[in-house]
């Protein structure tokens, strides 16, 4: 089901395609090895560290600091119809980094570099078709999640 | 050990080529790399070709090009590593004569940019970063560096202003290289008002995609010395990489790959930052000058800003960098780029620049970056 992920995919098939049906249950999910216990986000499969290609997801609390962002106005295709849209790299609270989109929470026009953010998943409400992706929000934002993680 | 020289090299216009398919861009290269070099095709041993395939509706571009420059059925190989292409087909050559392998190599870069629909540009253009976590988010390849130039001014208080002033100096020198792309000066007020791109940058941040070729024919020690009066020695060859994902990287302020593939380098060639007179850096977009003169050892790291300010990459200061115009005026034909570099060097180091020439450049660097410092190449060339 990773091709939930985004607005636009280009990945359909991975080992770790489980991240995108936690993502709609509300559960922003690294990985951590079940060989050497070696936790990163994004998620992997296969561990860089010890070769093992055992893992399990651990969820993240989406709590971070801004790391660096642009506005983009020159969108690519499938973009330009939410142009201009800022990007955020967060630094997360766990380690590991991601890079998502400026929650409406947030304001571009003042946002700062070490400011606190809260990673929020999302549902991309316009379509038929299932997307989810995420948002970087104002710290201390709260979003639905599902009682219990469940795996399609 | 023996060295590599450059013995022959050639460079057509850079631009809207829509006169030229990219193997008559190739030509027009190769023939001028020929006659410099004065020798004959028999003389070669075989081709390297660094192109990007995907610009090309042409499959498999380099067996059109050897067909066009008539060297059926010498050997030649593609080499793609995205905008390092040209320095990768270099670092290759030098490997095939260094091994005993071949004794005499033509390396051409070639890339026609502009036979692409716009439409395809823009799809090309959000799949730059790493696909399956990045560009869900509509990265885009100047938006990378932005963030790269936002982190810098965060941490070492760059300006934009210093930004756009390695523009106005690259402007500078491309209104005076007959092969540039834009041979225009600029003043840093008008580059400031061009349209936004991705905060903080605008246009003038920013490089054009271009049309073009460059060649350079590489052989060994002693027939170097036996085909030509003054070849110019490729002394050093670093290479290095980072990852694909900036989201992995230590820091967003510097490019890993290109302090290692430096310091590679320098240590082959036996020589330091200081001793570089003349640079060709990869200035896709400002920053990524800025970024250059700090990875390369020019400046400490933070003091890219104040390098320009102080005007210490202009001809006359510390080191001449981009004297050609750079990226940003030359343009950027991805897969000649790094060869073009490589032309520019071993004409200011055999004093051919005329009101662009740096004095005394007796050693000179090429840096050469692929994608947002996935790879990068850096060569030193030396004169005698
Ligand atoms: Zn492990």
């Amino acid at each position: 089901m990773f091709s939930w992920f985004g607005k636009v995919n280009f990945v359909q098939y991975t080992k770790v395609s489980d991240f995108a049906v936690h993502l709609k249950d509300g559960r922003l999910m690294g990985s951590v090895c079940s060989g050497c216990g070696f936790q990163t986000f994004p998620p992997r499969a296969d561990c860089p560290e010890c070769m093992s290609d055992d893992f399990e997801f651990t969820e993240y609390s989406g709590k971070g600091e801004v790391y660096t962002y642009t506005k983009t106005d020159a969108a690519p295709t499938g973009f330009d119809d939410i142009a201009p849209y800022t990007v955020v790299v967060v630094e997360l609270e766990e380690g590991g980094r991601l890079v998502g989109w400026l929650g409406d929470t947030l304001d571009a026009g003042t946002l700062a570099i070490g400011d606190a953010v809260q990673v929020v998943p999302r549902i991309w409400e316009e379509g038929e078709e299932i997307k989810v992706y995420f948002t970087v929000d104002r710290s201390g934002t709260t979003w639905h999640k599902a009682p219990a993680a469940h795996l399609g | 050990m023996s060295r590599v020289g450059v013995i022959g090299v050639g460079h057509g216009t850079f631009g809207r080529r829509s006169d030229a398919t990219v193997q008559e861009l190739a030509f027009e290269a190769f023939r001028m790399a020929m006659k410099d070099a004065a020798i004959e095709r028999s003389v070669l041993d075989a081709s390297v070709i660094a192109a990007v395939p995907e610009y090309h509706k042409q499959r498999s571009v380099a067996g059109v090009v050897q067909e066009y420059l008539n060297l059926n059925p010498l050997p030649t190989w593609l080499t793609e590593v995205a905008c390092a292409s040209g320095s990768a087909a270099m670092r290759t050559a030098w490997m095939a004569i260094r091994s005993g392998l071949h004794d005499v190599v033509a390396v051409i870069g070639c890339q026609k940019m502009t036979e692409m629909e716009t439409a395809e540009i823009l799809a090309l253009m959000g799949r730059v970063g790493e696909v399956q976590w990045e560009s869900v988010f509509g990265t885009t390849f100047p938006g990378y560096y932005a963030m790269f130039a936002n982190r810098h001014m965060h941490e070492f208080g760059t300006t934009h202003d210093q930004m756009l002033a390695v523009a106005e100096k690259n402007h500078y020198y491309g209104a005076r290289n007959p092969n540039a792309l834009f041979r225009k000066e600029i003043t840093r007020e008008k580059a400031v008002a061009s349209d936004p791109v991705s905060s903080p940058f605008c246009v003038y941040d920013c490089c054009a995609n271009a049309d073009g070729a460059a060649c350079l024919i590489l052989a060994k020690d002693e027939v170097a010395k036996e085909l030509s009066k003054k070849p110019i020695w490729l002394d050093g060859v670093g290479c290095a990489t980072a990852s694909m994902s900036v989201l992995r990287r230590p820091n967003l302020v510097g490019l890993p790959s290109a302090q290692e593939a430096s310091k590679q380098a320098y240590g082959m060639a036996d020589v330091t930052a200081a001793d570089i007179k003349v640079a060709e850096v990869h200035d896709c977009f400002t920053i990524a000058e800025i970024m250059a003169y700090e990875d390369l050892g020019f400046c400490e790291k933070g003091r890219g800003g104040a390098f320009i300010d102080d005007r210490q990459s202009y001809i006359g200061g510390k080191v001449a960098v981009n004297v050609d115009g750079g990226l940003k005026a030359k343009g950027h034909p991805i897969g000649a780029t790094g060869v073009s570099m490589a032309y520019e060097i071993v004409r200011q180091l055999r004093g051919e620049c005329g009101e662009r020439q740096v004095p005394d450049a007796d050693v000179g660097l090429t840096h050469n970056v692929g994608g947002i410092g996935q790879y990068t190449f850096v060569h030193v060339f030396k004169r005698d």
